[in-house]
């Protein structure tokens, strides 16, 4: 799933998971705190309902962070989940040597600036369009297709991308209108970023405009009158006043998107991709299932798997704290 | 209901996008403009619903149409027989079913974990909360990732088995905090009352919350329902037996077969046989089919699920 319109509502939970201590204004008094022992027995109820999706969060997703100490140690199959015996940093330094890695290392980025590029500013044009539309029974409908694709199994999606680039698909057909000769796309290396980033466009834009549309409500009516008296145009109170109105949730998406940079659709080119297309298609994550799930090595893989979890924390810490000091938006 | 419940049920009906604030400039260049957003909308329209349009046209036609590439938004060689084909397969059927099977059965255990931990992360006095709160979002920054995650689900010995699909991903971040921000917004006076007329917190749980919340709960059942119904990597990674397989992993098979991709995972996909074009179209329809169907009645709950978590006030 493309995390889209997570935005305002994790910018705003995380901000209240931050301790409020000190200069945040707490909400007791200082000098009465509340005991542990007196919550517990005033709140065991509620104490008891968190204990299974505790339960959830501890086994599947905390324990396999654990897990990743077989990155540092050598895993046998039917053995400890944590690896039998340390190996250091050997398997770091294998992907640190390997020429592949670094390839799938290069097609990683490139493919995430490309879906950043155009993922990202996209649905802001679009939500502007249908911001200007005066009729809402036509904007009704152009949001409720606009918003089909998200609902599509990644699977669907990738059938329908491999029917439409066929030999003797539409696109090719469009080709040959123009004198071209057919291409096979799907087995062509200098395609497969085309075919991808304008499929994640196609599936991602129009879920992409909810916030935004959202965010739109807010902006305050007066601003418009007061624009329009002093003679702004169309084009000024949308320069000015919109898109200054939407700005927190440009940045939060922003920041959340440039998080998952690294983590490019796993599932969708997985699907799309085929040995004729690894030099342009093959990325980090499906490059880690082949090593670590086709050919077996465990350790190798959930190295190259930390590397890549690593990345994307420091790229999202990172684009956060550079947005607190630009902007002064940020998620926590 | 209070006046203020009925108030706030009514404003997930009320049309979530506000009309563009209508101009005294109606300029020549604003009305030109218009034309051209209407145009390109339009075009963003038939963009999106081409590739739909096309592999419906496809499932209706022979297979030599779409070899030869003369289908594209009309049937060529209009019959039912390739659905007569796809729905004799008990492959299919198979497939189909244990979808709805995992459907069912992974978004009740998502709604059950989910509901009652965006309860608990609603009670603004819950010493702890923050940390509560802390532990889930942490998960949406990082994550064990793939290998850790397949050794883990190998020796709960979950492999093969119903829960290495309806288990682990049983909580969504995202659906966790739309239901939080709801529950928040719900007035406290009435749970208050509640509790001075003797209710635990169960009670004021199952007696008073959920039935407020049936607007946000039916929008999460879609979402978990909606997500567990396309998932297919899960299956493909922890099961073996193609008797397993749901709906979308036995469509992925046929498009790796024809494709020529390597059938490699977990998955003993060794059909490597060339598929029709006619027959995967088919398949395709059917397996999309009750996400369509639903999906226009659905529409607007799901949005205003999303609005809901995505605007305060």
């Amino acid at each position: 799933m493309t995390a889209a319109p997570e935005t305002a509502l994790v910018a705003e939970t995380v901000a209240e998971a931050r301790p409020r201590r000190g200069k945040w204004p707490g909400r007791r008094p200082a000098g009465r705190r509340e005991t542990w022992r007196r919550a517990l027995r005033r709140d065991w109820q509620l104490y008891s309902l968190a204990v299974l999706p505790l339960l959830f969060f501890l086994v599947f997703r905390y324990l396999p962070m654990l897990g990743n100490v077989i990155a540092f140690r050598r895993f046998v199959p039917g053995g400890s989940v944590f690896g039998e015996a340390w190996v250091g940093l050997r398997y770091v330094e294998m992907f640190v040597k390997d020429p592949n890695f670094w390839s799938v290392f290069g097609n990683t980025v490139v493919l995430g600036a490309l879906t950043l590029l155009f993922c990202f500013p996209l649905p802001i044009v679009l939500a502007l369009m249908l911001n200007e539309v005066r009729s809402r029974y036509f904007k009704r409908f152009v949001q409720t297709v606009a918003y089909l694709p998200h609902f599509l199994s990644i699977v669907i999606v990738a059938g329908m991308v491999m029917q439409l680039v066929s030999v003797e698909g539409t696109v090719n057909q469009v080709t040959r209108l123009f004198g071209a000769d057919a291409v096979p796309f799907i087995q062509a290396p200098d395609w497969f970023r085309t075919i991808y980033v304008s499929s994640e466009v196609w599936q991602t834009v129009g879920w992409g405009t909810i916030l935004y549309l959202a965010a739109l409500t807010t902006v305050d009516e007066q601003l418009y009158e007061a624009a329009r008296i002093d003679g702004a145009s169309r084009w000024r109170q949308t320069w000015h006043i919109t898109l200054p109105g939407v700005r927190p949730t440009m940045v939060t998406l922003l920041i959340l998107n440039t998080g998952t940079f690294m983590a490019v659709g796993f599932e969708k080119i997985l699907l799309l991709q085929n040995p004729l297309t690894y030099p342009t298609g093959d990325v980090v994550s499906t490059y880690l299932y082949r090593v670590g799930l086709v050919s077996n090595n465990f350790s190798y893989a959930a190295a190259i798997g930390l590397f890549e979890a690593l990345v994307g924390l420091v790229l999202i810490l990172s684009a956060n704290a550079i947005s607190r000091r630009a902007v002064g938006t940020s998620l926590w | 209901m209070t006046p203020d419940l009925a108030e706030k049920a009514g404003e997930l009906e009320k049309p979530l996008v506000r009309a563009a604030p209508r101009g005294l400039d109606d300029s020549p260049g604003y009305r030109v403009f218009r034309v051209v957003n209407t145009a390109l909308l339009l075009g963003v329209v038939a963009v999106t619903l081409y590739p739909f349009l096309n592999i419906v046209a496809q499932s209706f036609s022979d297979e030599q149409a779409i070899r030869t590439g003369r289908v594209n938004l009309l049937p060529q060689g209009f019959d039912l027989k390739t659905y007569r084909f796809v729905m004799a397969d008990p492959a299919f059927w198979n497939g189909y079913l244990n979808t709805v099977v995992y459907t069912v059965v992974a978004t009740a255990i998502a709604m059950a974990l989910t509901t009652v931990y965006a309860y608990v992360l609603s009670k603004r006095r819950l010493k702890g909360r923050g940390l509560l709160i802390g532990i889930a979002v942490f998960t949406m920054f990082f994550n064990g990732g793939l290998i850790p995650n397949y050794v883990l689900i190998s020796s709960l010995g979950m492999k093969n088995t119903l829960w290495a699909v309806v288990l682990p991903n049983a909580i969504s971040v995202f659906n966790l905090l739309v239901m939080k921000s709801f529950f928040e917004n719900l007035p406290s006076e009435l749970e208050e009352a509640a509790v001075v007329d003797g209710l635990s917190a169960y009670g004021v749980l199952l007696r008073i919350v959920l039935p407020l919340s049936k607007a946000v709960l039916a929008t999460m059942v879609l979402f978990y329902a909606v997500a567990n119904w396309n998932a297919w990597f899960g299956a493909f990674l922890y099961f073996d037996r193609a008797d397993l397989f749901p709906v979308t992993v036995y469509l992925r098979n046929m498009i790796a077969g024809a494709s020529g991709a390597d059938a490699v995972g977990a998955g003993g996909s060794a059909d490597v046989a060339q598929v029709s074009a006619n027959i995967k179209a088919v398949t395709m329809v059917l397996t999309v089919l009750p996400v369509l169907v639903v999906y226009p009645f659905v529409q607007r709950f799901f949005v205003s699920g999303v609005m809901l978590g995505a605007v305060k006030q």
